[in-house]
């Protein structure tokens, strides 16, 4: 497959967020994987300490530094064969203690002022300065390049496993949070640099959802939310449905099934000739599974409807009933290639 | 092994339980289980008040209620037969927080601190201060002492430890060292002296340098403000955990059988444990069962694969699920008496939803052999979303009476 056009060339901070449960650190896993195409390097950053992506790649607990964790998705979806995928937890207290060694070389006054409880002042009295901190860091990441001002970026592109749809909207709009507090001063200066990284075409916001009502209702909350906030200066990315359950049968069959009137004398003579017999009323129970399945199958069409609302570019990944390892990975990052997300 | 059934209208029944904690990571079921628990509560005779902390607004809709506005307000609907009642409120945290404000400060100091740029970021945001609100309300309504039963349902927050840990760092915060150093060197005591000798300059300058002297300047205007007004935000704190550990208060665990959830489920079984708060049990929402448990999922399969080799080829591929990607597409439109058609979709599913079963099965004994002393309810996963009344009816005789 060509790395050129896919729906999000040019983007190279891609921020997923999503109502919890719907697996918004899995998507982010499965599209740094994508985007890793051979020779490239592509860094998958986790936000809020809970080492998920440590446990989806089955590594031990990320530590604030850039590691390597997998193999990004080669040519022709091979797992394996693309490029490398490293992944960094940046907490508050780190992103400062690096702010400050970055900006003012002033590491140890950093150490003091954890021992001193400045990291709980930041996040319990103003959490807009520990977001800055936080999205400073993953700003930094997606402009770092590897010698001077015209040298490649180290990294191809950088996915951010952001906080849920809730909070994305505040979490992002840094400069204007901070500049609530703070109207001058080098804090101010660096939220600015921060939000002119977010507000330009090179970052997307990625809303990942499942064909439920109130994650969907969240989804188009935090779109509206999004813009609202920032006056549209934030660009929303794709919405990502995932843990989809396929349909088993075609419209009029799932319609006969929700009303109940499907055929369960035709079933059970199937069910005869599959081998497994009607004993004990067993097409009875499997027509009550149908049953739901297509209950199921029509709430996730209505859920479909009300997010093509959003005018958004839509993927989907599937439902895996076995759990996500690596493998599952690969194939959702496969999945979300084949569809033009990376 | 298997865990021991969680009694919840034993639980609700029982005037002594004044408190109902509803906790868990987010989105397992927490807003819609308060909700379903607060309504059978009202129905079989308490005076139930369930409080959402909730900013979607959740809660409002499955009960029918288009404002929630910071007072418990009466849900029509419920049946009172049994002389209980049902109120729901919604928690404002910003007017919570304004109100605390108000009652303890003269009318300028109030208007000072509501309007220092740090009270409005700290009284809006959603981290701690949420659940701080939550907390605060709660210890209010338990003292109006109008319900007999309070349901509570906890912030959603990133881990269902901030729920814990929230209002104890904010009490601590507001009465910590930091605070000493912003509201100047008198307050400091002694020995912290020693070390503050060795690294003020180095760390106001520290200060000064990331927040530059206006932030540094207001921060200390508001924190010197709230400590006058609060003399001891600690002591609040304390309080309420308190009220936690009363034995009037039972903690509801919730999870979804998927392996962070469960994990989430486990850390916090374990917390509450070492801070001696009283776990009722676990509820495990959205499990997947069948009524069909007796045909396995690999006898299901291969049944659906012997009819697959039974049609022409080509009717075998179309009728096979497309392998992800969008879904709907590659399945043809077989007729609706085609009986070995819509037997082998049927035998497909009953796979697909024995294996789910089987692996939440799983998930759920990992959790039950680390706590085995925990009693857990179950509800199965429901094909449809609660959005009213009868909804949460059917999820609450669910969780009580079992399936």
């Amino acid at each position: 497959m060509s790395t050129a056009d896919t729906d999000w060339d040019g983007v190279r901070l891609h921020v997923v967020t999503g109502k919890g449960g719907t697996g918004k650190t899995t998507t982010a896993a499965a599209l740094a994987l994508a985007l890793a195409t051979a020779g490239r390097k592509v860094l998958l950053i986790e936000v809020e300490g809970r080492q998920g992506i440590a446990r989806l790649f089955d590594c031990p607990p990320l530590p604030y530094a850039e590691r390597k964790v997998a193999i990004g998705l080669g040519e022709n979806n091979r797992a394996g064969q693309g490029g490398d995928v490293y992944a960094l937890a940046v907490d508050p207290e780190g992103a400062l203690l690096d702010y400050l060694a970055m900006f003012y070389n002033m590491r140890r006054a950093g150490n003091a002022l954890t021992k001193l409880g400045v990291v709980d002042f930041a996040t319990t009295i103003a959490p807009g300065l520990s977001d800055v901190l936080v999205t400073g860091k993953a700003t930094e990441a997606t402009r770092r390049r590897i010698g001077g001002k015209e040298s490649p970026h180290v990294y191809h592109a950088v996915v951010m496993d952001a906080p849920p749809t809730g909070r994305i909207g505040r979490f992002l709009n840094v400069s204007t949070e901070v500049s609530d507090l703070a109207r001058v001063g080098p804090i101010r200066t660096h939220a600015d640099t921060v939000a002119k990284v977010i507000r330009s075409p090179q970052t997307a916001v990625h809303f990942v959802t499942t064909l439920e009502e109130m994650p969907v209702q969240e989804t188009l909350d935090g779109l509206t939310e999004l813009r609202e906030l920032t006056g549209g200066a934030i660009a929303p990315g794709g919405i990502v449905v995932n843990m989809a359950r396929p349909a088993v049968l075609g419209p009029d069959a799932l319609a006969a099934a929700a009303s109940g009137s499907l055929d369960v004398g035709a079933l059970a003579a199937g069910l005869k000739a599959s081998g497994v017999g009607d004993d004990d009323h067993l097409a009875a129970d499997l027509a009550i599974e149908l049953k739901e399945h297509a209950l199921q199958v029509a709430l996730q069409d209505r859920a479909r409807t009300e997010l093509l609302k959003a005018g958004r570019p839509m993927y989907e990944l599937p439902m895996l009933t076995d759990g996500i390892d690596l493998a599952a990975l690969y194939e959702l990052a496969a999945t979300l290639r084949k569809q033009g997300a990376a | 092994m298997s865990a021991q059934r969680l009694e919840l209208d034993r639980i609700l029944d029982d005037r002594r339980t004044r408190i109902i904690v509803c906790c868990g990571s987010g989105g397992v079921g927490k807003t819609t289980t308060a909700a379903a628990l607060g309504l059978r509560a009202a129905e079989r005779g308490r005076q139930a008040c369930v409080l959402t902390v909730d900013p979607a607004r959740r809660l409002a809709q499955s009960m029918g209620l288009t404002s929630l506005d910071n007072t418990p307000r009466q849900v029509d609907g419920a049946d009172t037969a049994n002389g209980g009642s049902l109120h729901a409120m919604m928690l404002d945290m910003k007017r919570t927080f304004d109100e605390i404000v108000e009652a303890h400060a003269d009318p300028d100091r109030a208007a000072q601190i509501l309007a220092n740029p740090f009270y409005q970021s700290l009284s809006s945001s959603f981290a701690g201060t949420q659940e701080y609100m939550a907390m605060e309300k709660l210890g209010q309504l338990r003292h109006a002492d109008e319900w007999d039963l309070i349901v509570v349902d906890t912030p959603p927050s990133r881990s269902a430890l901030d729920f814990l840990d929230a209002p104890q760092r904010l009490g601590r915060f507001l009465d910590g060292r930091l605070i000493r150093v912003l509201t100047g060197p008198a307050k400091v005591g002694m020995s912290f002296m020693g070390v503050l000798n060795a690294g003020f300059s180095m760390m106001t300058s520290a200060l000064t340098k990331i927040l530059g002297a206006q932030v540094l300047k207001d921060a200390q205007t508001f924190v010197s403000a709230l400590d006058t007004m609060f003399g001891g935000f600690r002591e609040r704190a304390e309080s309420t955990y308190r009220l936690l550990q009363a034995p009037g208060t039972a903690f509801l665990v919730i999870a979804a059988p998927e392996p962070d959830a469960l994990r989430e489920a486990s850390y916090f079984v374990e917390r509450l444990d070492a801070e001696r708060m009283p776990l009722a049990g676990l509820i495990l929402n959205r499990v997947h069962t069948s009524p069909a448990a007796r045909l396995s999922a690999a006898r299901s399969l291969a049944a659906s694969e012997t009819l697959d080799s039974q049609q022409e080829p080509s009717a075998t591929a179309s009728a096979r699920v497309a392998d992800g990607g969008a879904s709907n597409v590659g399945v043809s439109n077989v007729g609706v008496s085609d009986g070995r058609a819509i037997a082998a979709a049927a035998l497909r599913l009953h796979a697909e939803r024995m294996q789910l079963g089987k692996r939440e099965r799983r998930l759920a004994e990992h959790f039950t052999s680390a706590h085995p002393a925990v009693p857990v309810a179950e509800v199965p996963a429901q094909p449809e979303d609660v959005h009213d009344l009868s909804g949460l009816r059917v999820i609450g005789k669910l969780l009580c009476e079992g399936f």
